[in-house]
C-alpha cells in the first residue's frame, strides 16, 4: 500500500524582496498505484508540492502522510526523478544504481544483480559501464529512473524529468514510463507542463492556478492501458488535450498579463 | 565570426608549446646579455655558471640531501595541512552553523603574514623540524580551509538532494556525495597550495637547518656565492613546475569522466 495524501499544504517563501506564497491550500489524494500528473503554468508551485511530498523541503502549514505516517523528511519509501541530471558523475551506470543500493542489506554480488536488472528494465543493459558523460540526456534519466526504482520505493516522484529532452526522445521516454508503470504498478506523482505528455501517462491530470497555486481541475483519463502512441492521435486523446488546455489556457494567460505589465 | 586573434581557443595547437618555449627564452637571453655586459664584474653570474655549480653540488650529494631535507619537511608540513583543512573545509561549506564558526576566523587569520610568525614559531616549536613543519603548515592550512569550503559550496545542490531521497544521513552525504564530488576541484586547490608550500619551506629553512634549499640559498647569501643562490633557485623552479604537471596529468587521469559532465 502507498496512498499519500495531502491536506490544507500551504507553502511562503520568505526572501529579501518580501513573501512569496507558492502553494495556497492543496488539498489532493493518491490512491495507491495511481499515476497522477500535475500541470500548471510555470512558476504556479508544482515543484515546490512535489519537494514536499519528496521532504525535501518544509511545507509552512498542512500536511502530507504516506499510508497514514506523516512525511517529515526525505525517505526511501519514496523515489524521487529530478529535472536536472543528478548521476553521479564519478560513477558508471551501474555504479549509480548500485549507489541507491548501498543501504540494502545485500551482499555484493546481490546488489550488482538488482542493478543489473534495474538497467536492463530501462533499456540499458549494455550502457552498464558507461559513465554519464558518455551517454545522453534521455539515458541519464532512465539510468535515474532505474536508480530510484531500485530500492523498491512505494512512490515515485517525478518532477518534469523529460522536460531538458528532444521531442523524439520524450515520447518514447513517456512510452517507456507507462511500460515500466504497468509492470512495477507503483504510486507516481508526476510534475510537468506538457499536456500531452500528462494526458499520455496518467489516470488523472491535475490542472494547477497560478501562484499561490491550488488545484483547480481533477480531469479523469479513462484511456485503456497499456497507452500506445497510436492513442495519441485519437479523438478521446484530443479531446482530453483540450480540457486540460482551457483549463490552463486561463491560468497562463493570466501569468502572461502580469509578466507584461 | 571568430574572437580576436588571440582570444580564439583555437589559435593554433602546434604554436602554444613554442610560445612557452620563447617566453623563457627571452628572460635566459636577457640574463646572458647582462652577465656579459663589461659592467657586470661578476654580477650576476651567468647561467652556465650558476648551472654548473648545481651540477657540482649534485655530484658531491650536497642537492640531494638538500632536496629530500625540503621535500620531507613540505610533505610531512603540507599533510598536517591537509588533514585539518578537509573536514573543517566540508563543513564550513556545506553547513550554515560551520560557515559562520569557521570562515570569518579563517579569513582573519589569513591575512596575516606567515613571515611574522618565524619568531612565534621558534619560540613554540624550537628550532628542530616542528617549527619548520608549523611554518609550512601556516602558510597553507588557512587558505586550504577557505579553498576546500569553497569547493564543497560549489557542488550542485541536486546531487545532495539525490541522496538525501535515497535515506543517506548528513554524515554519509558530506562523505559520499559532497567529497567524491567535488574532488576534482579539491585536487587543484591541493596542487595549488602546495606550489605555496615551496615558498615557505625557504622562510622555514632560515632556521637551524642542516640541510634543505633553503637553507642552501641563505649560505649562498652569507658566502656572497650569487651562482649557488640563483642554480638552487633554477632547481625550485623547476621541481615546481615539473610536480605541478605530473599532479595536473594525474588530475585529468583520476577525474577523466567528470571533466564534462553535467
Amino acid at each position: 500500500m502507498s496512498a499519500i495524501q495531502i491536506s490544507a499544504l500551504t507553502k511562503v517563501f520568505s526572501g529579501r524582496r518580501g513573501e512569496v506564497q507558492a502553494l495556497g491550500g492543496v488539498d489532493l489524494s493518491l490512491a495507491d498505484r495511481e499515476f497522477v500528473s500535475v500541470v500548471g503554468a510555470s512558476g504556479c508551485g508544482k515543484s515546490t508540492l512535489l519537494s514536499i511530498v519528496a521532504g525535501l523541503t518544509q511545507p509552512t502549514s498542512g500536511t502530507v502522510t504516506m499510508d497514514g505516517v506523516a512525511v517529515t523528511g526525505p525517505g526511501r519509501d519514496r523515489g524521487v526523478v529530478f529535472q536536472t541530471y543528478t548521476l553521479f558523475p564519478w560513477l558508471t551506470a551501474l555504479g549509480n544504481v548500485e549507489f541507491g543500493l548501498s543501504q540494502e542489506p545485500l551482499s555484493r554480488t546481490e546488489r550488482r544483480a538488482r542493478a543489473m536488472d534495474e538497467l536492463r528494465l530501462v533499456g540499458l543493459a549494455e550502457f552498464a559501464d558507461r559513465y554519464p558523460n558518455e551517454l545522453s540526456g534521455g539515458m541519464k534519466q532512465r539510468v535515474a529512473i532505474a536508480r530510484s526504482l531500485a530500492y523498491r520505493p512505494g512512490v515515485l516522484l517525478m518532477d518534469e524529468p523529460f522536460g531538458a529532452l528532444d521531442a523524439l526522445t520524450r515520447t518514447l521516454m513517456q512510452e517507456l514510463l507507462t511500460t515500466i508503470w504497468e509492470e512495477h504498478r507503483l504510486t507516481v506523482l508526476f510534475i510537468t507542463h506538457d499536456i500531452d505528455e500528462a494526458v499520455f501517462v496518467s489516470d488523472r491530470v491535475l490542472v494547477m492556478t497560478n501562484r499561490p497555486g491550488r488545484i483547480k481541475e481533477e480531469i479523469p483519463v479513462d484511456l485503456p492501458r497499456p497507452r500506445t502512441p497510436a492513442m495519441a492521435s485519437s479523438a478521446e486523446f484530443r479531446d482530453l488535450h483540450e480540457r486540460v488546455l482551457a483549463s490552463i489556457r486561463d491560468e497562463a494567460m493570466a501569468v502572461m498579463n502580469t509578466v507584461q505589465h | 565570426m571568430s574572437a580576436g586573434p588571440g582570444l580564439s581557443p583555437r589559435s593554433g595547437r602546434i604554436r602554444l608549446p613554442l610560445i612557452t618555449l620563447a617566453s623563457f627564452g627571452v628572460v635566459l637571453a636577457l640574463w646572458l646579455w647582462w652577465s656579459a655586459h663589461p659592467t657586470s664584474n661578476g654580477f650576476p653570474p651567468t647561467p652556465g655558471r650558476s648551472v654548473g655549480r648545481v651540477l657540482w653540488e649534485a655530484r658531491r650529494g650536497q642537492l640531494w640531501a638538500d632536496l629530500g631535507a625540503s621535500t620531507s619537511r613540505i610533505l610531512i608540513g603540507f599533510v598536517i595541512s591537509a588533514v585539518m583543512a578537509l573536514p573543517l573545509g566540508l563543513v564550513a561549506g556545506r553547513t550554515k552553523v560551520g560557515q559562520a564558526a569557521i570562515v570569518p576566523f579563517t579569513e582573519f587569520v589569513r591575512y596575516m603574514p606567515v613571515t611574522a610568525f618565524l619568531a612565534f614559531s621558534i619560540i613554540l616549536f624550537g628550532l628542530d623540524e616542528g617549527q619548520k613543519w608549523f611554518l609550512i603548515w601556516m602558510g597553507t592550512f588557512w587558505q586550504l580551509v577557505l579553498m576546500v569550503a569553497d569547493d564543497a559550496k560549489r557542488v550542485p545542490n541536486e546531487l545532495v538532494d539525490a541522496g538525501r531521497t535515497m535515506g543517506l544521513s548528513d554524515a554519509a552525504i558530506l562523505r559520499r556525495i559532497v567529497l567524491r564530488a567535488a574532488a576534482p576541484k579539491l585536487w587543484d586547490s591541493h596542487r595549488l597550495a602546495l606550489g605555496w608550500a615551496w615558498t615557505w619551506v625557504v622562510l622555514a629553512e632560515q632556521v637551524n637547518p642542516k640541510h634543505g634549499l633553503g637553507y642552501a640559498i641563505d649560505l649562498g647569501r652569507k658566502f656572497n656565492a650569487y651562482d649557488k643562490i640563483l642554480g638552487y633557485l633554477l632547481v625550485l623552479g623547476v621541481v615546481g613546475l615539473v610536480t605541478d604537471q605530473v599532479l595536473r596529468m594525474l588530475g585529468r587521469r583520476l577525474f577523466q569522466h567528470e571533466q564534462l559532465a553535467r
